[in-house]
């Protein structure tokens, strides 16, 4: 049975990162993995996704409409944007964290408060504080390794050797702060 | 070895694996990868060409010269380089040749959709489509082998999703291939009518045997299921197609899609009752299939345009995308790409837009991350058609309004530095040959930025890393024939606005402003560091009390500024601030001051 796992952000937040890290763990465990990412021009401040399947043995790289297991959001309001995506009954993990678009900085419109509430009341939806955690970690850019812990709870992959993972795809100086990051997100779902 | 790969590192190892030994590209989304890849591997001799048509052309020249070869280039980057592809396609080669088209169905980065497998027949060279990484890096091989073996070029074409989704691959060895030993072969390589008649005729002979390997090769296979339903599909498509009918279709996956195997098309059409083609954009294999004498469903159930996701396909044959939530979506604002903090671009745009509107100026873009200076706040661009044509566009455009009695309307055009090597420089000097007029601009931003900072012919460095020339534009242009030149720090923004003024006075010749700052995203260059002082070291901040809310410093459209409308100040987010200083420039209270260190 082939799951799918929808990374969803703000371009610069690091799911690149997140999903290479996953995908080097699935497919070291065994699964048929793979992963489909958009380049280029949308991605200086844009929206951005990560797809990515797994099973024995997966045919599109692209997760459909109402396909997601889990949608994974390292931005509040790109969870509402990617929300159509996931399955009936699948789970939302979103950072509780937000980066207003371009079009809000000049003070043209507000960002909406109410997304989280409409979130919770759409699925089963778990608010992580990963920006804070990241914080208290030491680098706010671990937040995306912390999304990755909470994940990899949450899909039931724990089993899978995630530290070594880490050391092999991570520069020396950042790996223990990812361990450490990545066990954070366990804990914190 | 398994790795898992993105079809663009599939295709670099493919070729490592193959014993290519030269490579050539132009950066393109989503091609890029290709050659960055490539350039891991010792054994190739890897080059960023000045454009498409150059990466093939010495391309051309490697195989001749008997090496394996690989050009890789996006779709509308084989439009240029379709000149040398024509003629090549009636000599053959002498090493492997394959030239690597990556389509772009869904336009992500891209001005058309043109969908290049016209390019095939066109030619009448083979073309193969690879559907995930593994067939990315197995069908370099084959191309070159087909190649050698068929004395032809050989198109790969993939798109987007090929290029930049990952999948397992198997890895092996390289296999070095010898180089051929050069034999001069007039008949063969100087395209000549005379010569060039004769070869004609071997292409249709080529052609004719082609045929015969798409029928037996094992690129093109059936896979019987239900027979109810038949799928005909080739490249990502396939998998889509796999992943929306799984065992309740049965197949015909092909990869050798030029020219295609009719015989086993026949084989497969004639034993399903509903036949499913599914491509995306042009109805290629469809075509084909009726031309054959068989019903079948493609642009009639699909659409012919964008790309084709499974949920697409689901919902054309099935009536809807799979079950999902419906929510309240007003909450979800776009987010359009945006030029970055510290874009060197900014400066320029920011006094264009008030010389647009003092000058009734007309403005013609061009390929680039500056293709942005179109949208607000800066509403920079009239025209943006293709890469390279700003300055002759610009040229056609001004000597129309010159025709017009009192004409006062000026046209600017504007290039990046590797656009204007790229096709640029050829209508600069077009235009000072035809004694035009227009002010023709080159934003120097010392990377080709958009694909992310491949070097050019100006950065000073080659694909490799190694140091080599750093092309001077100012004394290129001089050298074009043009007397008015004039770079400057388009950070500044009095010398951006005199430069503007500078050229408006001239009205008879054609002038030249370099704006010359480097992308702030860019990997600093030890010239670089050298040459532009204080590079991107301060930050700013906002006074909060002396500031008065007049928000003029938000349309610079810096996306590290944001208003503030609670308390109707403005704010800088000191993280995403690398201190361009143009924000600082255009307070009219000196509300913003740099932050003290």
């Amino acid at each position: 049975m082939t799951k799918s796992i929808l990374l969803v952000g703000v371009g610069g937040q690091g799911t690149i990162l997140a999903s290479k890290l996953l995908t080097t763990g699935l497919m070291e465990a065994g699964y048929d993995v793979k992963m489909s990412e958009i380049h280029g021009m949308s991605q200086r401040g844009g929206s951005v996704s990560s797809q990515v399947r797994y099973g024995d043995k997966v045919e599109s790289p692209v997760i459909e409409i109402g396909g997601a297991d889990i949608l994974v959001s390292f931005e509040k309001m790109e969870a509402l944007r990617w929300l159509e995506y996931l399955k009936i009954g699948g789970k939302i993990v979103v950072n509780n964290f937000q980066i207003k678009p371009v079009s809000l900085l000049s003070g043209k419109g507000e960002y909406s408060d109410k997304i989280l509430d409409e979130l919770k009341d759409k699925a089963d939806t778990i608010i992580v504080d990963a920006a804070e955690k990241a914080r208290e970690l030491g680098n706010e850019r671990v937040m995306n390794v912390i999304l990755l812990g909470s994940t990899v709870k949450l899909m039931n992959l724990q089993e899978i050797d995630w530290d070594k993972i880490i050391e092999e795809n991570v520069k020396s100086q950042f790996v223990e702060i990812n361990k450490r990051a990545l066990q954070a997100g366990m804990d914190l779902v | 070895m398994k790795k898992l790969l993105t079809g663009n590192e599939a295709i670099a190892r493919g070729a490592y694996e193959a014993g290519v030994r030269y490579a050539a590209a132009y950066p393109g989304t989503p091609s890029t990868e290709i050659l960055e890849n490539i350039t891991q591997y010792e054994e190739i001799k890897a080059e960023w060409a000045a454009n498409e048509k150059v990466a093939l052309e010495s391309s051309i020249g490697a195989s001749i010269a008997g090496a394996r070869a690989i050009a890789s280039m996006k779709h509308v980057g084989l439009n240029v380089a379709s000149d040398p592809l024509m003629s090549f396609a009636y000599t053959g080669v002498t090493g492997g040749l394959v030239i690597v088209t990556a389509d772009e169905p869904g336009q992500h980065s891209s001005q058309t959709e043109q969908d290049n497998r016209h390019f095939a027949p066109f030619a009448k060279i083979p073309m193969l489509e690879p559907s995930d990484s593994q067939e990315s890096k197995d069908m370099v091989k084959i191309a070159l082998e087909i190649s050698e073996e068929f004395d032809t070029p050989v198109l790969l074409r993939t798109t987007t999703r090929v290029c930049h989704s990952k999948s397992i691959v198997d890895c092996y060895d390289r296999e070095e291939v010898p180089i051929i030993e050069y034999k001069k072969n007039k008949q063969k390589y100087i395209t000549v009518p005379a010569f060039a008649k004769i070869l004609r005729v071997k292409v249709e002979e080529r052609i004719e045997k082609l045929k015969e390997y798409s029928n037996n090769t094992p690129l093109n296979f059936i896979e019987w299921n239900d027979k109810k339903i038949g799928v005909i599909s080739s490249g990502m498509c396939f998998n889509y197609a796999k992943e929306v009918f799984g065992e309740s279709a049965s197949y015909l996956k092909l990869g050798f899609t030029y020219p295609l195997p009719d015989e086993m098309i026949k084989e497969f059409a004639s034993q399903v009752d509903k036949i499913y083609i599914i491509e995306e954009n042009d109805p290629i294999i469809e075509e084909r299939v009726k031309m054959l004498g068989f019903d079948c469903h493609g642009v009639d159930t699909f659409p012919p345009y964008g790309e084709l996701t499974p949920d697409i396909i689901r919902k054309s044959v099935e009536g809807s995308t799979k079950p999902s939530l419906e929510y309240d979506k007003s909450m979800v604002v776009p987010r359009p790409p945006t030029l970055c903090a510290g874009c060197p671009h900014r400066g320029f745009f920011y006094e264009l837009r008030k010389i647009i509107a003092k000058k009734n100026a007309v403005v013609v873009g061009d390929i680039g991350c500056y293709t942005l200076g179109m949208a607000e706040p800066y509403d920079g661009i009239d025209f943006t058609i293709n890469m390279g044509s700003a300055y002759p566009a610009a040229h056609g455009a001004q000597s129309v309004f010159n025709m017009l009695e009192d004409n006062k309307r000026r046209v600017i055009a504007m290039q990046g530095d590797s656009t204007f090597f790229h096709t640029g420089i050829s209508g600069l000097l077009s235009t000072v040959f035809n004694k035009g007029n227009t002010i023709n601009v080159v934003l120097d931003n010392r990377a080709t930025a958009m694909t992310g900072h491949q070097d050019n012919p100006g950065t000073g460095y080659t694909a490799e890393k190694d140091p080599t020339i750093s092309l001077d534009i100012e004394t290129l242009v001089r050298a074009c024939g043009i007397n008015n030149v004039i770079s400057v720090n388009p950070n500044d923004l009095e010398a951006m606005r005199n430069a503007f003024n500078w050229a408006l006075a001239i009205e008879d010749e054609p002038s030249v402003i370099i704006t010359r700052w480097p992308c702030a995203l860019k990997k600093f260059t030890k010239e670089d560091r050298e040459e532009f002082e204080g590079l991107f070291s301060d930050k700013y901040e906002v006074e909060e009390e002396v500031c008065i809310g007049c928000k003029r410093c938000t349309k610079t459209g810096c996306p590290a500024i944001e208003f503030k409308t609670d308390i109707n100040k403005s704010y800088i987010d000191y993280n995403q601030c690398v201190g361009c200083s143009v924000c600082y420039q255009v307070c009219p209270t000196g509300a913003i001051r740099k932050v003290v260190k």
